[in-house]
């Protein structure tokens, strides 16, 4: 159980079993799987929870992978999301030169194909709004007894000692100096407080591109079809959503586009705006128009030398950063949840010290290997797609082809897509921790 | 020579501990080793590797002695555990963690010491003696769980320190030894492999003569009305550097032993 603060003088301190520093969405999972399994958590969040969930703070959506709905379901989260899940069905992949045609050849995912065309096979994934998920991850830990969500707070310290590891926290609302715990976790993002503070470096690239976010409204039903199409600036990519509370159909958009246009583009009124969309995608979906704001993001990729440490671990962003290329980040982050919540409650179940170095060893190998295999990819394939020379945009079409001609193959890249490909933990399988 | 005792990890400063059935030779191997027991990547690696085997092992066989979840939050709540040759608390920690109240015994004074001040970082609650289990014994408690792990290949004499063993173990409680088999199999493996090969472990920590045939366990519990109810061979996996549970017998064993 997580301890009433004890007072002495100004020094407030809470007891947990672990400090969770990170309230997104990576962080909130891994609070709920951990607290669901009886560990003692304190989550520490930077913004407070009507802050957090505002449209106008993210008004992004994710793509959740098989997998990782798996992971949500089985801590008890999807039930509170499900109703605003859109399935993705189909995913289109196609190629596009410089002036906006789509080449003719392009590959066709139908989810169907991995059951060997059974029509109740599970969908890819779904796209959801981030602040649905955020939501439904808020409700959950609410109701959990082992849960002390701190927020706003923030990180000032971290001392680390044999035994455990105490993480203060600059003057906050919430009155808390410090938490006391056997091992803290950083889930605080590209820019890890966390990470910077246990000394830990990182190898860091930026991708001369931008993404650019925003969400459609269209004439046309998409149904459940997500399109990928590559332009020479970068990925475009247009996300099937559920309708909104007019029954208007949408759907999300993440297009990558170098630095210079992509400030243009920002810049640009709305009909402008969408006429650069309908450029870029066709007109299979009728007319397009933005609703809602409008989000830039610099693309960096980023990977930690370690995700683990004396009584710490990183999850996320503050351990990797990738191309979102593939609509992975997320993804990833919750396979380093299931991951890290699995060594810690198989330890606790065994009475091992949960912050122990072998625990955190376990953890950081799983998940490194996953990892780098996915970076490497999303990056091959942005430097693959990301440009207009014609001998290679042959030979890229000609590979879609081939790759669409073998199902085997597509087979491999669907479930490495999905997130059910290699060694998974017990929660991406479906199965309880 | 006297009874059988313990010493899984002696120490120079043995000489508080006068048991005729402490072997010198045996205790001073393992002074140097002892500080090093807590890291999980120094010394002892090998044996915070198997640890989670043992450990799974031990919690599943006493949790289906005594009708308990082993799943649950603490399942060995309430149980008196005595865990024979307790070193640094590797395995005596884990236990009161579980919810065992717990009695480490162990030959040598330095581990107790070693032991003592872990537990008091790790805020539990263990009874650490620097004692043997014949001494024990006259003490009158009884314990419901009794553990030799690893610790019968180190005895100087095997039968009269399990005599003493069964004598503190509750008409309805269970024991569980873990050892080396005497075999030419664990001679490569446990002493030429671990020891000179991958030098996971000092150079004769073990003495292969001393290893014990699970047919010299079963007749040395018999006298005392302690039957083996199961067996189980560990094996490791060198590709996945992982132990399991397997049903070879040949090298490292586990033994579920009950009174009659």
């Amino acid at each position: 159980m997580v301890t009433n603060p004890e007072q002495h003088d100004l020094i407030q301190t809470v007891t947990a079993d672990v400090a969770i520093i990170g309230g997104g969405m990576v962080g909130m999972t891994l609070a709920v799987a951990l607290a669901d399994a009886g560990i003692a958590v304190a989550l520490v969040d930077a913004q407070a929870a009507p802050e957090r969930t505002a449209t106008s703070y993210d008004g992004r959506s994710s793509a959740i992978a098989f997998g990782s709905q798996q992971v949500l379901a089985g801590i008890g989260v999807w039930p509170g999301m499900a109703a605003e899940a859109q399935p993705i069905l189909d995913i289109r992949v196609s190629d596009g030169d410089a002036r906006g045609r789509t080449s003719r050849l392009f590959l066709h995912y139908d989810h169907r194909d991995l059951a060997g065309g059974d029509a109740d096979a599970p969908p890819f994934g779904h796209i959801i709004e981030n602040q649905v998920i955020r939501r439904a991850l808020l409700d959950r830990l609410a109701a959990l007894p082992t849960a002390r969500h701190l927020a706003p707070a923030r990180i000032a310290g971290l001392a680390r000692t044999a035994g455990g590891v105490r993480v203060a926290l600059s003057p906050n609302p919430t009155g808390v100096t410090e938490i006391a715990a056997t091992l803290a976790i950083g889930a605080d993002g590209q820019g890890s407080p966390v990470r910077a503070l246990a000394g830990i470096r990182v190898t860091d690239w930026s991708y001369p591109q931008t993404g650019i976010v925003c969400t459609v409204a269209h004439e046309k039903p998409h149904h459940g079809v997500a399109h990928e199409h590559f332009l020479p600036s970068g990925p475009f990519a247009m996300l099937p959503m559920v309708p909104d509370q007019e029954g208007r159909n949408r759907s999300s958009i993440v297009w990558t586009e170098r630095r210079a246009p992509a400030r243009t583009m920002m810049a640009l009124d709305a009909d402008a705006f969408a006429a650069e969309i309908e450029h870029r995608f066709g007109d299979s979906l009728g007319r397009l128009r933005p609703v809602g704001g409008r989000w830039a993001y610099p693309l960096r990729l980023l990977h930690a030398e370690r995700y683990a440490d004396d009584r710490l671990a990183l999850v996320g962003d503050a351990a990797h950063a990738i191309h979102p290329i593939a609509g992975q980040g997320l993804n990833l982050g919750l396979r380093d949840v299931a991951a890290l919540a699995e060594a810690l409650v198989d330890a606790r179940r065994l009475g091992l010290d949960i912050g122990a170095a072998d625990v955190l060893e376990r953890y950081e190998r799983w998940r490194r290997f996953d990892t780098l295999v996915l970076m490497a990819v999303t990056d091959g394939l942005n430097r693959l797609f990301s440009n207009d020379l014609l001998p290679l945009r042959l030979a890229r079409d000609l590979g879609l082809a081939a790759v669409n001609r073998l199902p085997s193959l597509k087979r491999v890249l669907m479930r490495h897509a999905m997130g059910t490909a290699g060694e998974l933990p017990r929660l991406v399988r479906g199965e309880p921790l | 020579m006297g009874g059988g005792a313990v010493n899984r990890e002696p120490s120079a400063e043995t000489t508080s501990v006068d048991a005729a059935s402490v072997d010198p030779a045996e205790i001073a191997k393992f002074t140097a080793m002892a500080e090093a027991w807590w890291d999980p990547r120094g010394k002892f690696r090998p044996l915070h590797k198997f640890n989670p085997t043992r450990i799974a092992f031990i919690r599943d066989r006493v949790a289906a002695r005594f009708g308990r979840d082993s799943l649950a939050g603490r399942p060995f709540e309430g149980l008196r555990l005595l865990d024979v040759g307790c070193g640094g608390g590797l395995l005596a920690e884990p236990m009161a963690r579980l919810g065992a109240q717990v009695t480490g015994l162990d030959a040598a004074a330095r581990n107790i010491a070693i032991a003592r001040s872990h537990a008091a970082q790790s805020g539990l609650d263990i009874d650490y003696r620097c004692d043997t289990v014949e001494a024990l014994a006259t003490e009158g408690t009884r314990f419901d769980v009794v553990l030799n792990m690893e610790v019968v290949e180190h005895v100087a004499d095997l039968r009269a320190f399990l005599s003493s063993c069964c004598e503190l173990l509750k008409p309805n409680g269970v024991m569980i030894v873990a050892t080396l088999n005497r075999t030419p199999k664990a001679f490569a493996l446990a002493v030429v492999g671990a020891e000179y090969v991958l030098r996971w472990l000092p150079r004769g920590t073990h003495d292969w003569r001393k290893f014990v045939r699970p047919s010299e366990l079963a007749a040395a519990l018999r006298p005392s009305g302690v039957d083996i109810v199961e067996m189980t061979g560990v094996s490791y996996n060198p590709l996945s550097d992982r132990w399991s549970l397997s049903k070879d017998l040949d090298v490292n064993y586990m033994i579920v032993a009950t009174p009659r």
